[in-house]
Order: C-alpha cells, then structure tokens, then sequence
C-alpha cells in the first residue's frame, strides 16, 4: 500500500509538504500570532529620520556581519556588555539585527556608552583607538549625503512619525553623522542599569600608594585603554585633560578611591565604565598612574 | 535522440555557469580571510568585508549550489524518467536567467543592496526573479516526473521533490517585505518575530539547498559510478520522510539565549539532536553501499570522494546537533567555530558529492573517460587538506575566543578585554587563508579537468560527424 506512493508523484507531493508543514506551522507560523512575538518595551520609541537613515547604513554595509545585537543572559556577557537583551527591544527593527557572528563586539548596548566624538574619530580610524583592530575605516561615510525624500518613503514604509522639519534638516547631515546617530539610540530602550556606588569609596585609600612601579603598570594600562581619548599623558582630547585645575584638586577634593569609582562605573558624561573589563589591581594602577602625571605637572 | 543532446546541452550549461560562480565565490572567500587579518584590504565602498562576505556566500550558496542542483536534478530526472525533459526549451532558458540572476544578485550587493537577512539578502526585484527561476524549475521537474516512463520514482526523485516544495515556502515566507523603493524594503515581520522567520529559512535553507538535493545526486551517482546497489531501500525511506519531517522544527537553534521564548529554542534543539538519526540513516545506507567492496576506493576514483563527502556529511550533522545544545551553544555561538562548521559542510559533503558528480556526468554526456584520473586525485587530496585545515584551525580558535570572553579573574572581573581576545585569533585567521589558499588550487585541478574532458569530447564529436 504503501508502496503505491513512490509510483505516484502529484500525491507524493502532497504528503511531503503536509510533512515539511508540520514543523513550519508549530515553530514559525503559529508563534506568528501570539502575543509574545511581538512584544514592545513602553519607552520604546521609534526610530527619527536621521537614525532610521542610520539603521539604513549598517544594514546596506553589512555591518551585522561582524557584530551583534543581542546579550545573552549570561554572567560575564553581562559584565562586557551590559544588560542582557529583552524581547521587547527590537519592535521597530524590521527586520531584526541581532547578527549571528562577533568578529567585533557586540552592539547592543552601545547607545550612550562613548560620546558622539568617540565614535567618529573611531569610524575614521579604528586603528587609533586599538592598534590592532581589524575592522575596516569608514571615514569615506563623510562624503555621503542623505536625500529627504528617500527618507520619507522609508519613513513611511515603517509607519514611524516624522515632522518636515526634521526632514528639511537631513541635507545637512552626512551619511556619518546618521551612522553615528544610529550607534547612539541602540538598546537604549533599556534603562542603564545604575552601577552600584559604595559610599565608603571615596575614603578608600590606593593600596599600591607605596608601591614605585604601580604607576610604570598604570602607564601600560593607560596606553591600551585610555589614551586614545585622554591623550598622550594625560593631555585630554575627547575625554577631558587629566592634568587640568579640577584634577589638580584646586576645585575640591578628587580622592583616589573617587577617580577608582569613575573608571569603574564611567560616568553619564560619556565616560565608559571599566569595571567589567579591568580587575581591581589595574584600576588602581591606572589611579597611580594618574597621580604621577599629576604630580609631574605640578 | 536529438531530444537528449539538447537537453544534456542545457545540463552542461549548468554545470560550467556553476563552476564559473563558484569560482568568483571562492576567490572573494579568499579575499575576505585576508581581511580578516589585515583591514587594510577592505576597499570602500564596494569591497568592504561587509558586502564582500554576502557576495562570497551567495555566489556560492546560490551561483555554485543552486546552478549545480539545477543542471544535475535536471540530469538525474531525465535518467529515472527515462524521458527528456517536458520543456527543454524552457530549461534552456532557464539557464540563460539563471546567470543574468546571480550576476545581478553580485552586482546588487557589491553597491550594498541588502536585507540583512542571512542567505537572503537580495532586495525585492531579484527575490521575484528568484522565485519565477524556481516555478520554472519545479514545472520542468514536476512535468518530467509525471510524464515518465519508468513508473517506480527512485530514492533521488523524492528528495528533488522535497527540495522543489521545501524551497519554494521557504524563500517566499522569508523574503515578504514591503518596498520602499526599488532598491529598499523592510520586513513584513519585525523584532524577536523576524528572527525566528530568518533562522526557520536560514536553517532549511542549509536544510534544502546543502542536504536534500546533495543526497539526490549521493544515492544517484554513488550506486551508478560504483556499480553497486544502495544497501537497504527500507531505510532510505526511514531516512527521508524522518530528515524532511524533522527538519523543520530546528531553526531556532541558531537563537539560544537570545530574547526568543524560551520553548520554541528548546523544542528545537530537541528536534535537532533528533535530526542525527535519518542524517545517519544516509551515512550508513553509504558506507553499507560501498562496505561490500571496499576495494572500490582504491580501484575507483569516484568512491572516495563520495564516501569521504558522505563521512564529512556524518561528522557535520553529529557536531550540528552538539552546538545546538545550551552548554555548547554559550561557549561556541557568535565564534570563529561556526563557519569552521559550515565550511565542513560545504568544502567537505557539497563540494566533495558535486564534483564528483559532475566528473560522472560530463564525460557520460560526451561518450568519453575523464581526461585524467591523476589530476582528479590531486584535486581531491588537496581540497581535503584545504577542508580540514580551514574547519580545525577554526574550531580552535572559536573555542579559544569563547573561553577568554568567559574567563575571569580571581575578584570576578573580566580577564580579557575584547581586544585582547581579538589579537589571539590572528594566527589562527593566517592558516585559514593558507587553508583557503589549498582548497581553491584543488579547485583548479578539477576545473582543468573538466575542461580539458569538454576539449576531449568535442574532437571526438567532431571526429564522429
């Protein structure tokens, strides 16, 4: 009986996509029309022009082929990243970008995390921030420019609000400048978790105060994850001067266990926080390394 | 018999515009290992590493892959039906939109035409062309098979069939978008939705394009090249209503840990550890096959590369179903390991079952012999290297980036910073392209081969007339 069925096409046919349309309708078609499919954070908002022309970029250069958008609930992907990914951040990504490969890392939480300078000078130049990066420049971004009445289409295909202002105001953007705004509004559906402070820190003392070559460590510290914004020695550039009258403490008292405290949990000015990334010892080497400069400038 | 000629014309056809696109895909896959490791040979705007990534895997998933399933299922359906094709005029036409298609498709997405979705990126117009290629596709199959001659279908029809159905939904569901303009659209679907259409296609994709219609040519070619029968009809039959059944549960695997409800990532990882059985079903139907003649694969030198595609098709749906579990999936997923994965796949079962199918059919289709068995065997010793070189460094330096994006010191912190994993991955990027490197010269051999055979065959056509 059987049997019949490998003689007969058209019902052979038909029996395998019932069979291929079993899984399909249970794990795709099904989920379709649930509610948890389509889940929306409340302080979602939808994308602007400029960052939807953002979001555009990165899709048309491919950039999830290198970088995801999803934290996994796991500790130390927590720790690098931030807080882990909720269903209800990507309603208005059609579609989704959560990327399947981290050849770079991943971007879901990197709206708000570095000042818009940051980002530009690094898409310039990924080189001048970590030496041995490989991703590739995107300077050449500059020179592009956005056309409003492409971005109204693109406005309107995804049902997104817009003013004529807001319109009126893309010719003078780059395609660099929507990039950048792109970069700036990702994940931040989710509030930033507020790193928990410890009172006593700033009565904390530097345990390697008496330690000569805590600051020769720092130094090294300094040139891999700092420099890049603080400059050379602490001479500032996107990040502030470390040798200047504030840090010089003439406007109050900065302690050490306070500078410790902003390198750890970064601050809500565009300063990233370390914690996750360094260990107490380099931390307090980089706060060693901060007061030498300091004190060789005095 | 002029019937026969036309269409083997067709079928010819196929396979060289196959070999072109693979051709173009390898040396872009070349390319963007080198820029892996060295940035400076990304060229903006048209040849960064992403855009150049989705050319590499769509000239050679659908220029390579689709262009050689074309021509063979077209091969292979005219041998069991004992009958040309229904339509060989549109069969030849078909050939002629297939490569106006993927040369389109290159272009599209070298100026950065892409939806993002992975194995789907092309924009709105070509997926339309996509689709009229595939209804063409299966009215020739399905108009062949039903006008047969033979009545019984053989093991390879029906895994055609699956492929023509399973494909066809696949790519239609997946690539629903609303157009903004001709070059741009977005998604009908968005958010944690988006993502499990993508891995349901993405995943049957792998499914449909690198299993089913890989299989049609493996119990198609292996018996005809060898001589002997499949071992056991009874379980090919096990292994093909169970593979094509279970198949489709198992996309979200590609989504652990990710926002996705949590029932739908477990319901497919266990359909995908399931997915070993009819995978081995197909493996043991071949070793068997082959297993009442062992000398086979010294005396013929078809058989190892039908026995060592179907070895790296085992090892490949054991090591498949291992990541998709939890504890494997947070060390491996988002790494290097996962193309090492998908490069056995495709460098190893794909490449190894076409091309040796491909060395059976053009010299059938000529009334000749390969040109040379000697290059054939250099050809297969060197992509074998290739392969394993390509996959194991990878799988090694996947599991090392892993392990430093977990690792901690003794106060909790993170031990590496991205960068300092990043470097370590270096070494192991050079070889990949060294591996590469190796493939791609193997891959010269076989295409001077076959050339060389289609120069033969041609005197002697000639000679005859």
């Amino acid at each position: 009986m059987a049997g019949e069925l490998y003689r007969r096409p058209i019902m052979f046919a038909v029996v395998a996509t019932v069979v291929i349309l079993i899984g399909t309708i249970v794990t795709m078609f099904f989920p379709m029309f649930t509610e948890g499919m389509h889940p929306r954070l409340e302080n979602l908002k939808p994308y602007t022009a400029l960052q939807l022309a953002g979001k555009d970029i990165y899709m048309r250069e491919g950039c999830n082929n290198c970088h995801t958008q999803t934290v996994r609930p796991l500790r130390t992907e927590v720790m690098r990243y931030g807080e882990y990914s909720k269903a209800g951040e990507f309603a208005f990504d059609r579609p989704f970008l959560w990327g399947s490969k981290r050849t770079g890392p991943d971007l879901a939480r990197i709206g708000g995390k570095y000042p818009d300078a940051w980002h530009y000078k690094h898409f310039e130049n990924p080189q001048a921030f970590f030496a041995q990066s490989n991703m590739p420049k995107y300077g050449w971004l500059q020179s592009g420019k956005l056309d409003p009445a492409a971005m109204e289409a693109h406005m309107k295909v995804n049902g997104f609000p817009y003013t004529q202002e807001e319109m009126a105001d893309l010719p003078s953007k780059t395609e660099l400048d929507a990039l950048v705004a792109y970069m700036q509004v990702i994940g931040t559906g989710v509030k930033k978790a507020v790193p928990v402070t410890v009172a006593a820190m700033a009565e904390e003392k530097n345990p390697l105060a008496g330690d000569p070559n805590a600051h020769e460590r720092g130094e090294k510290v300094y040139e891999k994850e700092c420099e890049a914004c603080h400059g050379d020695d602490g001479r500032g550039g996107i990040g502030p001067r470390l040798t200047d009258d504030i840090w010089l403490n003439k406007e109050g008292d900065i302690s050490d266990g306070r500078i410790y405290e902003i390198i750890a949990n970064g601050t809500a000015n565009g300063m990233p926080p370390y914690a996750g990334q360094l260990d107490k010892d380099k931390i307090w080497s980089l706060v060693s390394y901060i007061r030498h400069e300091q004190h060789k400038t005095k | 018999m002029n019937d026969y000629q036309y269409d083997h014309q067709t079928v010819k056809g196929f396979i060289v515009s196959s070999i072109f696109w693979g051709v173009v895909g390898i040396l872009i896959g070349l390319w963007i290992s080198v820029q892996m490791w060295k940035p400076e040979f990304n060229v903006p705007p048209f040849f960064t590493f992403g855009r150049l990534r989705v050319v590499h895997t769509n000239s050679l998933a659908f220029g390579l892959g689709i262009g050689a399933i074309f021509g063979i299922s077209y091969y292979i359906a005219m041998r069991l039906t004992k009958r040309p094709l229904v339509f060989p005029k549109l069969a030849r036409f078909h050939l002629y939109l297939f490569n106006a298609a993927i040369a389109l498709a290159a272009l599209s997405l070298f100026a950065g035409m892409n939806q993002t979705l992975e194995y789907a990126e092309l924009e709105w117009p070509l997926d339309i062309g996509v689709v009229i290629l595939w209804v063409i596709f299966a009215v020739n199959i399905f108009g062949t098979i039903i006008k047969r001659k033979d009545e019984q279908m053989y093991i390879s029809l029906w895994y055609i069939i699956a492929t023509v159905i399973a494909v066809a939904v696949l790519y239609i569901v997946n690539n629903l978008a609303v157009p903004a303009s001709l070059t741009k659209s977005y998604s009908l679907f968005a958010g944690v939705n988006s993502a499990n259409v993508q891995w349901w296609y993405g995943h049957n994709a792998v499914g449909f394009v690198f299993t089913t219609p890989i299989l049609a040519m493996f119990y198609y070619f292996l018996p005809k090249s060898t001589g002997l029968p499949i071992y056991s009809h009874r379980l090919s039959i096990i292994a093909f209503w169970s593979l094509v059944f279970a198949y489709l549960w198992t996309g979200a695997h590609h989504l652990v840990y990710t926002p996705l409800p949590d029932w739908i990532q477990t319901l497919a990882i266990v359909f995908t550890l399931f997915l070993i059985a009819p995978s081995w079903g197909s493996v043991i139907n071949g070793y068997y096959t082959v297993g009442t003649d062992w000398n086979k694969m010294q005396t013929h030198y078809l058989t190892k590369f039908f026995i060592l595609g179907i070895t790296f098709y085992g090892l490949q749906t054991v090591q498949g179903p291992t990541q998709a579990i939890r504890v494997v999936s947070q060390l491996i997923h988002y790494t290097d390991w996962v193309p090492g994965h998908v490069h056995m796949g495709t460098m190893g079962w794909v490449t190894m079952t076409t091309a040796a199918s491909i060395y059976y059919i053009i010299p059938k289709i000529y009334g000749t012999e390969i040109y040379s068995i000697k290059a054939a065997n250099v050809h297969f010793w060197l992509v074998l290297i290739g392969q394993l070189m390509f996959s194991i460094t990878m799988w090694i330096t996947g599991i090392q980036q892993g392990a430093l994006w977990k690792a901690t010191n003794a106060d909790g912190s993170l031990k590496y910073t991205f960068m300092e994993g990043l470097v370590k991955n270096y070494p192991f990027w050079q070889l990949r392209t060294v591996a590469g490197v190796i493939f791609t010269v193997g891959m010269l051999f076989f295409i001077y081969n076959i050339s060389m055979t289609i120069r033969k065959g041609k005197a002697l056509a000639a000679s005859r007339a």
